[in-house]
């Protein structure tokens, strides 16, 4: 990480392409990642969302094109890529049987920082997970595993981390959480990647957003620049009725604000 | 990266050996069929069978250390399956660390699995009345002729691990293996076999591993057989390290 990377985008990708056989996922990706912005990829299913994040993060290797993550490309240097990145998969990779402390520290040790214990205490704290911190991960709900999940990504600080759909399959409440957790990384500096078949997380969340379809990044840019893509807004009077999320969140939002009490609650009996 | 190999290696070993140490239940599983089969062969077939042994636990007890490994193994193929399927080999690859040392954890963890096990079987084997004069050094070689067959056998479990698309999968492939003790000289002497038969018993590897320990076992003079048996092993870990990693590098990129 000398002076001479933090001039670059942090992730710079440019005619990616990838086949499984006879399958065409991959056919000319191109974008650009500013540093310490949100990035949003947009894609159906199938789209090859994955595969992108799967190239990024050194687990895939490209047919062609070049991509590069922190200044680093990740076809030859992919030792110094692993240093800068950390990947949260589409399913939360987390030690079912380990409980969220031994999770956290196992990372740690694998990233071979110093105090592994005094770092798990605090992100267990930041993330609202002191009090289920003993207990084996197979007692968690979903939304207390993305939320450690997420926050086994963040030990070490990389400058680059990858979410892939980390709110698929999540209630409500719990996307809002892990929403607020990529808005904190990005304050602090972070590269976000994220990607997302929802188009209001998109929205939500994303400095900029892509949207890939069929192999190809087809349109780039912020929000606004991607709403002037469409005829221009038509004045209409529309009665504004609440939206089913909108009445659940009134209704359970209430008990469930206070930490994640309501869930731990419902956790604790299980066991 | 390699010059983490040792340390990262240690701390993912802790963590497959907290599995083991919280699901006890797969140690006890391992040993009930080799124990099933211990009692079933001495209490119920062992009187009809002559072994050329006076006691026939003791004639029997190599082949059922061997089946122990075998039904061992399974296990070994079924959590690193269980790895891939969670993604916690993609955030491990993903990492910087020693990338192999994800494989050798499994593979020591298997290592150490399959010893408590054996220890169980031995322990009730001598319960059953089986008795040997054989002094350190022999129970040693034993030890190693096992260590190596483990080491061997849990190097095709990983390929079965790596390349199993379900949890039967990374499972099933340790059957023929359990069954191959039985077509050898684990439990009857080959020489009644009628000749292919006794042709494939006195030439694949369990028969060789089995002569070698059970005369360890009966302080009797090893043969030709001990050099078999470690070259059988040796061979069979080479090979199937070799696949492993094939398989490994085709699962990475």
């Amino acid at each position: 990480m000398t002076t001479n990377h933090i001039q670059k985008p942090a992730i710079h990708v440019q005619g990616l392409e990838k086949s499984y056989k006879e399958l065409e996922v991959l056919r000319g990706v191109d974008f650009d990642v500013a540093r310490g912005s949100i990035f949003a990829l947009l894609g159906s299913n199938g789209a090859g969302k994955t595969t992108i994040v799967n190239i990024l993060s050194t687990l895939l290797r490209a047919d062609a094109g070049t991509a590069s993550v922190n200044g680093f490309d990740v076809a030859t240097k992919a030792a110094d890529v692993r240093e800068s990145i950390s990947l949260t998969g589409q399913f939360a990779a987390v030690d079912e049987i380990l409980s969220g402390r031994e999770n956290l520290v196992l990372v740690a040790r694998l990233r071979h920082l110093k105090d592994p214990g005094a770092i798990a205490d605090g992100l267990l704290d930041r993330f609202a997970l002191t009090e289920a911190a003993a207990r084996r991960v197979s007692t968690y709900s979903g939304g207390m595993r993305r939320r450690l999940d997420i926050a086994m990504s963040l030990i070490g600080n990389p400058p680059v981390i990858f979410l892939d759909e980390p709110t698929t399959g999540l209630d409500p409440q719990a996307r809002i959480e892990v929403w607020q957790a990529v808005r904190e990384l990005a304050e602090n500096g972070t590269t976000v990647l994220l990607t997302t078949q929802y188009l209001d997380e998109a929205e939500q969340l994303a400095d900029r957003i892509a949207i890939l379809h069929g192999g190809r990044t087809i349109v780039n840019g912020t929000l606004t620049e991607l709403k002037q893509l469409l005829p221009p807004a038509t004045v209409e009077y529309v009665e504004k009725q609440p939206t089913l999320e909108d009445v659940f969140l009134a209704i359970v939002g209430a008990d469930r604000k206070e930490g994640d009490a309501g869930n731990d609650r419902k956790c604790n009996t299980d066991e | 990266m390699t010059k983490h190999f040792l340390g990262d290696t240690a701390v993912l070993l802790g963590r497959s050996l907290r599995h083991i140490t919280r699901s006890m239940d797969t140690i006890i599983t391992t040993t009930i069929m080799p124990i099933a089969f211990m009692l079933l062969f001495v209490y119920v077939f062992g009187g009809a069978i002559d072994s050329g042994s006076d006691s026939y636990v003791n004639y029997l007890l190599p082949g059922i250390l061997l089946i122990t490994i075998a039904s061992g193994i399974s296990y070994t193929a079924f959590r690193l399956f269980l790895d891939m399927k969670s993604g916690i080999f993609e955030r491990f690859q993903s990492m910087p660390i020693a990338r192999s040392s994800v494989l050798w954890a499994h593979v020591l963890t298997s290592l150490v699995a399959n010893l408590i096990s054996l220890v169980v079987v031995v322990l009730v084997a001598l319960l059953m009345g089986f008795r040997s004069g054989a002094g350190v050094p022999a129970w040693l070689a034993v030890a190693g002729i096992l260590i190596l067959f483990t080491l061997a056998l849990t190097w095709i479990a990983v390929i079965a691990g790596l390349s199993a698309k379900s949890v039967d999968g990374a499972s099933a492939f340790s059957y023929p293996i359990i069954f191959l003790p039985f077509i050898s000289s684990a439990f009857v002497p080959t020489d009644t076999m009628p000749g292919p038969v006794c042709a494939f018993a006195e030439h694949q590897p369990v028969t060789s591993i089995v002569n070698a320990i059970r005369d360890l076992f009966t302080q009797r003079p090893v043969g030709t057989d001990i050099w078999i048996a470690l070259a059988w092993c040796v061979g069979i870990l080479i090979v199937a390290y070799i696949f492993a990693m094939v398989t490994y590098r085709r699962r990475i990129s």
